[in-house]
This record gives C-alpha cells, sequence and structure tokens, in this order.
C-alpha cells in the first residue's frame, strides 16, 4: 500500500441541472480495496464510470500520480449485469478481450486458462452463458475483466442480483482473489456490510454529489465478526440521516 | 433479449415422437394428391377437349418436364435462373447489410431514411425493368439488379432492428475492455446481428426468386423465365406447365434449404 494509483479532484458532473458529483475528490490507493458506499441515486455508478474512463467529467480532473514511478494505471470494470456475451461459450467470453489490439501486450490465452482454475470455472468452460447461475455468471464476467490484467479492478455492485448465500460466498471468494491476484479494488454498493466486510477504505457519498466521509477500515475475517465492527454504527448513523433527508425532500 | 433469438425451438421438432411426424407428412401428401385431382379435373374433364387447357394438365405437363431436359434446355436455365438469383441476393445482402447497419445505429438516419425507403419499398421493383435494360443493356446485369432491388428491403430491415435490439450493455462491455468501434462491430454487433440478418435473407430469397422469373422475361434469352416466354411462342403449353411446375419445386426446395440453415446457424458452439 501508500502511492495512489487515481485520483479525483473536485469532480463535478452534472445531468440537466442536476449535480451528480459536486466536488468529490477521492484517492485510490494503489493494492488496497476502496469501497464507496452510497444509497441508489447518490452518483456512486457515475463515479465509477468516469474511473473507468467512460464518462467525463464537466470540471476537475483525474489523474495518475504513480503512473511516474513507472506503474500503469490499466482500468478494467465489471458492471450490476454479467454482460456475457450469449453466443459465446464461458472460455471465450472470458478471452474477449484478448480479441482487442489495446489488450494485445497484455493477455495471453494461458491466463485465461489460470483465470478458469482460480474462478472455479472449470466444469463450465465450454457453457454458454445461459446454462449457468447468476454468480457463476458474474465470475465469468469478473475473470473476463481480470484476464486483461488491469491494474485497478472497478466493480459496480456486482452482487447485488444475487441471492444473499451467493453475495455472501461471492464476497468471501472476491476478497481473496483480488489478494491473490494483487489486485486493486474499487466498488461501488449500497450494502453496508459488503462494504465492511471487504474494504480496506469506505468512502460515504452523501447523495447530494459530495463525500460525507473517509475511514480506513481493518479488515474483518469472517461475516459473523461484522455485527461487531467498529465503523458499522457511523455508516449506518450516516446512511440513515441521508435516507431521512431523502425521504423528507 | 438476444438470447431468447439466439436459441430457437429446434430441440421441440426433434423431441416430438415419430408417429406425428409421419401423419403430419401423410397430411401433407393427402393435400398434394388432392391438388393434383383438382388440376386434373379443371384441365382434362371440366375444360372442352378443343381447349388450350387440355395441354396444362397433370399427365402432359409432367413428362414435358423429361422433353425439356432431353431437349438440353432445362438444366441450363435452372443454373442460370440460379445464378442470377445468387449474385442477386450477394448484391443485396452487401448493400442490405451495410446500410441496415447504418439505419439501425443512427436513430436521426432512421428517421431521415424513412420516406423515401418507404416509397422504394413500395414500388414493384420490375418496373424498373426499362431503366435497368436501358442502363445495363440485355443481359445478366438488369436481372442481377432486379432481384437486388426486390431482396434488398427484408435484409435492410431485419439488420436494422438486429441493430436495435443489441443489449447496450454488450458494447459498454465491449467499450470498457478497450475495443475500439471497429473492433466492437466485429466481435459485438456483427455476431448479435446474425440471427436477425439469416432472417432477412431468407426473406430476401423468397422475393428475389419471386421476381427473378418475370425479370427474366425481360432483356434475357436464357434462365427459366425466358423458357416460360420461349415455350409459350412456340405454343407448346405442356412445356410452359412443366417450367412452372419446376419453378415450384425449386423455390420450395430453396426455402427449405434456407430455413435449415438459418435453423442450425443460430446453435454454434454448443
Amino acid at each position: 500500500m501508500g502511492t495512489v494509483a487515481l485520483r479525483l479532484t473536485g469532480a463535478t458532473k452534472r445531468y440537466g441541472d442536476n449535480a451528480v458529483l459536486d466536488g468529490v475528490d477521492l484517492d485510490v490507493e494503489r493494492d488496497g480495496r476502496l469501497v464507496v458506499l452510497g444509497h441508489s441515486g447518490s452518483g456512486k455508478s457515475t463515479l465509477l464510470r468516469v474511473l473507468a474512463g467512460l464518462e467525463e467529467l464537466d470540471s476537475g480532473s483525474l489523474t495518475r500520480p504513480d503512473s511516474a514511478d513507472g506503474r500503469g494505471a490499466v482500468v478494467g470494470t465489471v458492471f450490476q449485469q454479467p454482460l456475457l456475451l450469449p453466443w459465446l461459450t464461458v472460455r471465450d467470453n472470458i478471452a474477449l478481450g484478448g480479441r482487442y489490439r489495446a489488450n494485445r501486450a497484455r493477455f495471453d490465452a494461458a491466463h485465461v486458462e489460470e483465470l478458469i482454475d482460480l474462478f472455479g470455472l472449470r466444469a463450465q468452460a465450454d457453457s454458454l452463458p445461459a446454462a449457468l447461475s447468476g454468480g457463476q455468471a458474474q465470475r465469468v464476467s469478473i475473470a473476463r475483466v481480470v484476464a486483461v490484467r488491469p491494474d485497478i479492478l472497478l466493480l459496480d455492485e456486482p452482487f447485488s442480483a444475487l441471492d444473499p448465500a451467493t453475495r455472501r460466498s461471492l464476497q468471501l471468494w472476491l476478497r481473496d482473489a483480488a489478494t491473490a491476484l494483487g489486485l486493486t479494488l474499487v466498488m461501488v454498493t449500497h450494502d453496508v456490510d459488503e462494504a465492511l466486510y471487504l474494504a480496506t477504505e469506505v468512502t460515504l457519498l452523501d447523495g447530494s454529489g459530495r463525500a460525507a466521509g473517509h475511514w480506513h477500515s481493518d479488515t474483518p475475517t469472517g461475516h459473523d465478526d461484522l455485527a461487531d465492527h467498529p465503523l458499522r454504527a457511523t455508516l449506518l448513523a450516516g446512511y440513515r440521516s441521508q435516507l431521512g433527508a431523502a425521504a423528507a425532500s | 433479449m438476444s438470447t431468447e433469438t439466439l436459441s430457437p425451438p429446434p430441440v421441440t421438432r426433434s423431441s416430438k415422437p415419430g408417429r406425428s411426424w409421419a401423419s403430419k407428412l401423410g397430411l401433407q401428401l393427402v393435400a398434394v394428391v388432392v391438388a393434383v385431382a383438382i388440376w386434373w379435373l379443371i384441365t382434362t374433364v371440366l375444360a372442352s377437349p378443343t381447349s388450350m387447357l387440355q395441354d396444362f394438365a397433370p399427365q402432359h405437363a409432367i413428362p414435358a418436364i423429361g422433353a425439356l431436359a432431353a431437349q438440353g434446355v432445362l438444366f441450363p436455365d435452372i443454373w442460370t435462373s440460379l445464378w442470377r438469383l445468387l449474385v442477386g441476393l450477394l448484391i443485396a445482402v452487401v448493400l442490405g447489410v451495410v446500410t441496415g447497419l447504418a439505419i439501425g445505429t443512427w436513430q436521426s438516419l432512421e428517421t431521415a431514411s424513412r420516406p423515401v425507403f418507404q416509397f422504394l419499398r413500395m414500388v414493384s421493383p420490375l418496373s424498373w425493368a426499362p431503366v435497368a435494360i436501358g442502363l445495363f443493356g440485355i443481359g445478366d446485369r438488369p436481372v442481377f439488379f432486379l432481384v437486388a432491388a426486390a431482396a434488398v428491403w427484408p435484409i435492410v430491415l431485419n439488420t436494422a432492428a438486429g441493430v436495435r435490439s443489441i443489449d447496450q450493455g454488450f458494447l459498454l462491455a465491449a467499450r470498457s475492455l478497450g475495443a475500439t468501434p471497429a473492433e466492437t462491430l466485429t466481435s459485438v454487433v456483427l455476431p448479435a446481428i446474425r440471427p436477425h440478418v439469416l432472417t432477412g435473407l431468407r426473406l430476401a430469397l423468397g422475393i428475389g426468386w419471386v421476381v427473378l422469373v418475370p425479370a427474366e422475361m425481360l432483356g434475357v434469352t436464357s434462365g427459366l423465365g425466358y423458357e416460360i416466354l420461349n415455350s409459350r411462342d412456340q405454343l407448346a403449353y405442356d412445356k410452359v406447365m412443366a417450367v412452372i411446375l419446376v419453378i415450384g419445386l425449386l423455390g420450395s426446395l430453396l426455402d427449405a434449404l434456407a430455413r435449415r440453415a438459418l435453423g442450425t446457424g443460430n446453435r454454434q458452439a454448443v
């Protein structure tokens, strides 16, 4: 940990009159796991798309401070839906990025086979996406991004469409996979427990386009420890006040 | 979403018990026999013995197919017609897919082109025959043009519909993996619209075949359409009917082949 891979300074993004992001400052630390927490409509997906380079800022800047010491900042994005191409097998879906010239230097087919094993998809490697469960499909979609060897993995509520049990097991799995692959993780979610379980850093969005707070978080060992997590009460309180404000307005 | 269009229901075909398949075939056979009987009744029993309708009777027309083959004109005519159909369809596919991609991608282009396309679509392609002959002269090329002019529309419309039905998320996923627009086209758009293009192609094949025969009655001296006129000029009405039979049989065969290709074409990588 230490250097900053991505830095947002005074990021502002408007859709019409509505400021979705209003002067947000954010540092994504190398090898850390940053979770951006906010309720729906708080601008967290927009924030992620800005980090992914899929959306332009109206003002403010996105910089890569540690690229000077030779570290790349190739960003890969996992979306809420798996978005697997239905006509390709699991293996071909994971290898999709290898067909694009931008990834040619970083991609190799042997790595795809390693990922199939690491992500527990060996039995499904030759199946079409229609035959996968929701959890499997989302694992394939993460593997597809990891296969192009990004330095930073962005995840936009990747588990929100899954049932609670699958969700928990994927959170556990993602934490291990990120450590094993040496990935810098940025995830947005509205789930406080998911945030606490995965994060080394937590940023809470206040619902009006600004950051309400930023905390360093000690990673709990298991889901059972979450209830006693020192940060949980703080985050939940911040969260509730926003929901109350949103309901009142 | 495209998962549905990508998994057509051919499974039901194989899972159906053999008996219902046989009984379906039996029913269809009965219908053919009834149709031939009506054909015979009208041309042989009801028509007066001196009427030219007598020549159209099945007992004259079916042997006339053999006579045409023996004369050495039937198979060259079939190949000529199929060749013209193929070239016309190829032109239609190239123009149709490109146009369909463009109007499916840009909504404003679709809106702008709608009245013109609607107008062109509603003009019978055969109306262009004098223009085509004037432009391309006598020979294969006006026929290519007329077939292509008829066949291009179902391909344009189906391709455009295919492009519009692509899950925008697929495009976003490709873009976020670093795909250039050209790479997105080849890795996402073209595979996604394949079933739509094939549906358009099948419709185009039917329309092309229907337009081909009258197109061959104008400005060419070979092909099945020409053979109908030629036989009529010789007052060989049995041969006219024989060519009509060949046209119908070949058309059905082509459609069955296209249907088959369409059915299996979607089930790749299973």
